[in-house]
């Protein structure tokens, strides 16, 4: 018999990985961008044979110095997580997970222990070259090694490749191609990347606009801010665009979280798109929960249905009909629908356990025919996580959280845009020293640019809720039966560890840049 | 004249250019290795040992067994 789930429980382990997710992602981006951007610096360097361009590689080149090494070993703790805190969830997951992060942990040692050290260490000993080769290398294998992570996320968001076996509770992958070219998976990855690209463009950008605003470095800090306005301007398209490919990915295969984004409850024809709105408790209830309403909103009509659908006309289910149906436009299962698909995977595997307690082989090899063949697995085992819901509305995330991150996501999203058009309009008119104005917004941009980055892994991972992997298992069961206490105290051991971490990154980073480019 | 081939010199140099790079190293250089190896400290002796054993490996011995307290908690976990 298995004992009640304590919520506490499962609250304070999510708390602690998501506060241990937090931190780790406030290194992982500047880490993705700044290497490409030190790396085409030092190309200019190389190419030109100019010292002052070597002199400002050399100081940005610090900065992620300092960076990559604060950030060391900081996404392990999420993997000790797994196998402590979330073991069943580890245990059911199989090496659907170990392979990408081997992957991962193998090129990450390798780049590490060598072109970084070259980067470092290399300057002089090594030809201008094979410096540059690894500068480039360095920056390349640092986004192909987010690849793996991002690979195994996407697959929580959309489990595709694999098969479930009965016998050992885990799922083996069986088509590695479809696991790696996941849908969201490849427009997790290029949306990720970009926008760690963005991020380094607006923290350069920013750090240049401090130099600009003491009158110090003019010549590195008019430059940073060309290329880096550049770069951060195709990246801030690139985001746009991957963000707009991902949310059609997720209006299929996440729908009701796509909808809670939106803040969605009524499905409809021409659906707008609201740019912005404050959320309200309302009277209505889907089931037991209260339903959100809007103060205000300002929406773009029709937009909606044009993303998801191709027209106006398209219908666009809200959390209501996906939730419990009645509306004839919506084809789709209720989730009242996939709880009893879900509840009907889990009599059988419950009939399979039985059947090996007896030693039953004949009828062994029955269920798990009919377990893994192709009908079973489309309609029933896919839907197995609803079977633990007690309620249909308990598959609905948190709509406040999703809508407020999403929307704050996208409105700094497009203020970047206009941030990197507007720096080179000034710059190229010979215009951005003079707009004193212009200079501090670049300068307060850096924190916001961090706000969109972590809003949008909230959004990721806060509207997959329920889930821990989106329909095959709900956090509650993923959860390991450890006291609440102990996961408590982990949590304040991070929170005092991660704290620590970044007050000695921001002051030794700090410290630094007053110091300024060294001759 | 036989020249003889010295076939630890590419290792020496890869073991000198690491010797010479951390030598020879920065001031921020210094801080963030203290970092590193402090942070590195804390979470493999002290998080992992005390703080984050494997649940599954320690409360069972085999596979098999961690198979079935798995497949236990899918099929009676309550709702």
């Amino acid at each position: 018999m298995i004992e009640h789930i304590d919520m506490s429980l499962v609250d304070w382990s999510r708390a602690q990985f998501a506060l241990t997710a937090i931190y780790h992602w406030i290194f992982v981006p500047l880490t993705l961008g700044l290497s490409f951007i030190v790396a085409m610096m030092e190309t200019i360097y190389v190419r030109t044979g100019n010292e002052e361009w070597k002199r400002m590689t050399r100081f940005w080149m610090t900065l992620f110095g300092i960076n990559f090494a604060i950030g060391i070993a900081t996404g392990i703790i999420l993997e000790f997580e797994f196998g402590t805190n979330w073991s069943n969830y580890s245990w059911f997951v199989g090496d659907i997970f170990g392979a990408p992060l081997a992957i991962e942990g193998i090129l990450a040692f390798f780049l590490e222990s060598t072109f970084v050290a070259v980067m470092f260490f290399g300057w002089n000993k090594v030809s201008k070259k094979f410096h540059l080769a690894s500068t480039w290398l360095v920056a390349i294998g640092a986004n192909l090694s987010a690849l793996w992570i991002l690979v195994a996320n996407a697959w929580m968001q959309n489990p595709v490749g694999m098969v479930f076996n009965p016998d050992t509770a885990r799922n083996e992958m069986v088509n590695f191609w479809a696991v790696l070219f996941n849908q969201v998976a490849i427009d997790k990855f290029l949306h990720t990347i970009s926008s760690g690209f963005l991020l380094a463009s607006v923290f350069v950008m920013g750090i240049s606009s401090w130099f600009l605003l003491k009158k110090r470095e003019e010549w590195m800090a008019l430059r940073s801010i060309l290329i880096t306005a550049i770069f951060g301007l195709l990246s801030s398209l690139m985001v746009a665009f991957t963000g707009d490919t991902s949310a059609r990915t997720i209006a299929k295969v996440q729908p009701i979280k796509f909808a809670a984004f939106e803040a969605q409850y009524d499905g409809t024809r021409n659906a707008g798109l609201v740019a912005f709105g404050i959320l309200k408790d309302s009277d209505k209830k889907i089931g037991e929960k209260k339903v959100k309403d809007f103060v205000f909103k300002i929406q773009i009509p029709g937009f909606l249905s044009v993303l998801t659908g191709g027209d106006k006309d398209a219908f666009v289910p809200g959390i209501n009909d996906l939730v419990m149906g009645g509306v004839a436009e919506y084809k789709g299962l209720t989730v009242a629908d996939k709880m009893q698909r879900g509840t009907d995977a889990k009599d059988v595997l419950n009939d399979y356990k039985r059947a090996k307690l007896v030693n039953n082989r004949e009828q062994l090899e029955l269920i798990k025919e009919y377990f893994q063949g192709k009908t079973f697995v489309e309609e029933n085992l896919k839907y197995f996580g609803y079977a633990f819901l007690d309620l249909p509305e308990d598959a609905i995330p948190n709509v406040s959280v999703s809508f407020y991150s999403f929307h704050i996501m996208v409105i700094l999203g497009f203020f970047f845009i206009l941030v990197c058009i507007l720096s080179l309009i000034l710059l190229l008119r010979g215009k951005l020293l003079k707009n004193r104005w212009f200079l501090r917004i670049l300068l307060f941009s850096i924190p916001l640019v961090y706000i969109a980055s972590e809003s949008g892994w909230v959004l990721a991972e806060m509207g997959r809720q329920p889930w821990i992997i989106q329909d095959l298992m709900p956090v509650n069961v993923a959860v390991s039966k450890i006291s609440a206490g102990s996961v408590m105290t982990t949590f304040i051991l991070f929170a005092i560890l991660f704290t620590a971490l970044l007050i000695a990154e921001v002051s030794i980073m700090v410290r630094q840049i007053k110091t300024g480019p060294k001759h | 004249m036989m020249i003889k081939r010295n076939y630890f010199l590419p290792l020496y140099k890869v073991i000198h250019f690491y010797y010479d790079g951390f030598r020879n190293m920065s001031s921020w250089g210094k801080k963030v290795w203290v970092i590193i190896i402090i942070k590195l400290f804390i979470i493999f002796a002290v998080l992992k040992i005390f703080f984050f054993p494997d649940f599954l490996q320690k409360k069972f011995d085999t596979d098999s067994k961690r198979s079935e307290y798995v497949i236990d908690q899918l099929t009676n976990s309550p709702k």
